[in-house]
């Protein structure tokens, strides 16, 4: 796993790192007319041309980082803030040492942009598990409980129906019906913009079922079908024949069983939410970390698009490392050793 | 001239539909008379999920080609017209001067253009990407899933590892660090291009090369036929005029992808294919303990026979049900990007950037961002419907 995550923000990097990119920095800092040499000049006093490994290196702070002599004898480095003379600053500042870098669109450390904005997004999504999570297993648990009824059938095409509704296409559709001023019935706010201070019912609804629907469909049917399965196996036919009541032969002896795929599924949706939360949040103008990436990726900020790449590459690692433990602890059959 | 109502505008949408009705009519009568002939195809037609999917894919396709070959669209989808902007659907055209259309049937954007036409237009991108792209993902998740399946070890130790890698991404990240204008200038799209593009000439190359190496004299003029053709394609459609790869002279140049469609293309893939991977590579270990392979593995086939003309066709079944879903979910992605404003010209008509152009007026102006969204919606919703249709017909027997 911390291969496959050296790896990655390697990956991402050397993608973020390459010339044009670095030119383009180099020109938005400086000035838009910026001759080739001074670009060279401008890039080779930042330490941006060496080879690609020492740089990330550097940025991950195993290998001393770069200084640079200017003409006039000051040092200037990465790890050399203004006011600090260069003897006092340390030698390694990379994200191991909790130096994020700066970003370039905000003005501000990357580490402190992205640990607001985190915490923006931890709101939304919290709401969005809140209301998720639950309605997709009520809604697979009553679906799969008799496979092939009039109830599966129409929860069914509903639990298709939001899957195949991307997170772009449900919200315009939601705000049409809900937010706008010309048609809709005006009980929700189209932005998310006031929720990052006050969350309410009213402005936070919209983007919290938004997100909330395109994932709840894909969790139902995976319930559903686990569900299913599991109402067919010996035990329950046991358990009914034994008189036991149906709302207790689901409550007590299927719904642990059906349960194990579903929360797998439930941790590897979070790589799809974040794709979610991107979009939502550019659609609704909520400022958080999804936000956040396509600012960053959109002005070429390359310090705080790595951040965000390494936060986001980290979320979705972990989320598979929990949903293999959690498969471990859920399911009976495999002892904890 | 007073706008149109509802009902009229209904009408008229009917009317410019009719080559779609008349080609959804016949496919669906033929289907139905020879559907005991038909295999999987026909079966589909006892379900009636499977039907209505079925029957919304095939609208969008028909729409789509016959939207390409002009015939459904009243306006240009990039033509302006003064007076039209944001205007509300059936408003007739200010002036309409002879030979043009005499209404804005759902409506103008707020570039004055016709929402119709580019909802039309739009189904054409679609139409055109989603399904050779998935095409392209399921070539490389098989060529390499198979082996990495069938072989274990190693091999399937660092592809599984690969495979993971990209799956670790959110795709809108890996989108925002390939799509960007300063990447794809310095070509990293057309080298990937021409990585994911062989797949296809090395999977019929191997599918044909194993059924008919006992034949010498079938296989080789076949390969040589085949190949060629196809590596011809191959280079033509990697190389192009003014990016880092510039293989062929124009001369020879069979065809050009225009603006970002071909990056547009090379992420979609990328993006699938480690999915087909594991999928390919999970039925492959489960198919490979079956005592049919066992016996061909007796009877001295080679490994790539076993795999390719004994596993694959077995693994079908599924294969089968996610590559629709997997279509539908390229539409979701082309619309994402088209969301984002990445790859796709701004002008361009497909669902995902109109989209975005109409969701800034949402507000105030309901139709073009609405349009758009249901017709993606509908077609998203027909291949999951296809999909389960597909399913249940393909377990029933």
């Amino acid at each position: 796993m911390i291969l496959t995550g050296l790896c990655l923000t390697f990956l991402v990097f050397t993608l973020t790192n390459l010339y044009p990119n670095l030119e383009k920095l180099a020109k938005t800092q400086g000035n838009f007319r910026m001759s080739d040499a001074e670009v060279t000049s401008y890039l080779e006093k930042n330490g941006y041309l060496q080879p690609m490994f020492v740089k990330y290196g550097e940025w991950l702070g195993v290998l001393p980082s770069y200084r640079h002599e200017n003409a006039d004898g000051t040092i200037q480095g990465r790890c050399i803030r203004p006011g600090t003379s260069p003897e006092e600053a340390p030698n390694f500042c990379g994200i191991l040492q909790g130096n994020w870098g700066f970003s370039t669109v905000f003005k501000d450390e990357v580490g402190s942009i992205i640990s607001t904005r985190l915490g923006l997004t931890g709101k939304l999504m919290f709401w969005v598990m809140v209301v998720m999570v639950p309605s997709a297993l009520i809604l697979g648990v009553l679906a799969g409980m008799r496979e092939g009824s009039k109830t599966d059938r129409g929860l069914s095409t509903i639990a298709i129906t939001t899957t195949a509704t991307p997170e772009y296409v449900s919200g315009v559709i939601l705000i049409a019906i809900f937010a706008s001023s010309a048609a809709g019935l005006k009980w929700f706010k189209g932005t998310a913009t006031s929720a990052m201070e006050s969350a309410n019912f009213e402005n936070f609804a919209l983007p919290v079922i938004t997100i909330a629907l395109y994932g709840m469909g894909y969790i139902a049917r995976m319930t559903r079908a686990s569900m299913a399965e599991v109402m067919t196996a010996q035990y329950i036919r046991t358990a009914r024949l034994k008189g036991v009541s149906f709302p207790n032969i689901v409550m007590k002896h299927a719904l642990r069983n059906a349960l194990i795929a579903p929360f797998t599924v439930i941790m590897l949706q979070f790589p799809w939410l974040l794709n979610g939360v991107v979009i939502v949040e550019t659609l609704f103008n909520y400022k958080g970390f999804g936000w956040t990436l396509v600012q960053a990726a959109g002005n070429n900020d390359i310090e705080l698009l790595l951040g965000v790449s390494v936060v986001s590459v980290f979320v979705v690692l972990i989320t598979q490392l929990i949903s293999d433990i959690g498969y471990v602890y859920l399911n009976p059959r495999i002892s904890v050793s | 001239m007073e706008p149109l109502n509802w009902f009229e505008i209904i009408t008229r949408v009917f009317i410019q539909f009719i080559p779609v009705w008349v080609a959804l009519v016949v496919v669906f009568t033929l289907s139905m008379v020879y559907k005991r002939r038909l295999g999987l195809y026909g079966k589909l037609f006892d379900s009636t999920i499977g039907m209505i999917g079925f029957a919304l894919v095939m609208f969008w396709v028909f729409t789509g080609i016959f939207g390409a070959m002009d015939l459904i669209i009243t306006h240009d989808p990039l033509s302006q017209v003064s007076g039209m902007k944001n205007k509300a659907p059936g408003t007739p055209l200010a002036g309409a001067e002879e030979g043009y259309y005499p209404y804005y049937l759902f409506g103008g954007d707020n570039l004055a253009r016709d929402v119709f036409s580019r909802m039309v237009k739009g189904a054409w991108v679609v139409v055109q990407i989603a399904p050779m792209a998935t095409v392209f993902a399921f070539m490389v998740g098989i060529t390499l899933g198979l082996p990495a399946g069938y072989y274990g070890g190693k091999l399937d130790t660092f592809l599984s590892f690969l495979a993971n890698l990209i799956l670790a991404f959110p795709v809108i990240l890996l989108f925002y660090l390939l799509v960007t204008p300063e990447i794809v200038d310095t070509g990293i799209p057309n080298y990937m291009a021409m990585v994911l593009f062989i797949f296809p000439i090395i999977f019929v190359g191997v599918l044909l090369n194993s059924r008919y190496r006992t034949q010498p004299k079938v296989r080789t003029p076949m390969l040589i036929v085949v190949l060629g053709i196809m590596g011809w394609l191959y280079l033509s459609l990697i190389s192009q005029p003014g990016t880092a790869l510039k293989l062929l002279p124009d001369a020879v140049d069979l065809f050009n992808l225009q603006g970002g469609i071909l990056v547009v293309f090379v992420s979609v893939v990328f993006v699938n294919s480690p999915t087909v991977f594991r999928i390919v590579r999970g039925l492959t270990m489960d198919i490979k303990t079956r005592d049919y392979v066992a016996a061909a593995q007796t009877r001295g086939e080679r490994p790539w026979y076993i795999m390719l003309w004994e596993i694959l066709p077995n693994a079908r079944g599924p294969l089968i049900v996610d590559f629709c879903l997997r279509i539908g979910y390229t539409t979701i992605l082309l619309g994402t990007l088209g969301f984002f404003g990445l790859g796709l010209p701004p002008e361009s008509p497909d669902w995902g950037t109109t989209i975005n152009d109409g969701r800034r007026l949402l507000q105030v102006y309901l139709h073009p961002a609405i349009v758009p969204a249901v017709a993606l919606l509908s077609m998203v919703l027909g291949l999951n419907l296809l999909a389960d249709g597909l399913r249940e017909e393909s377990l029933r027997d």
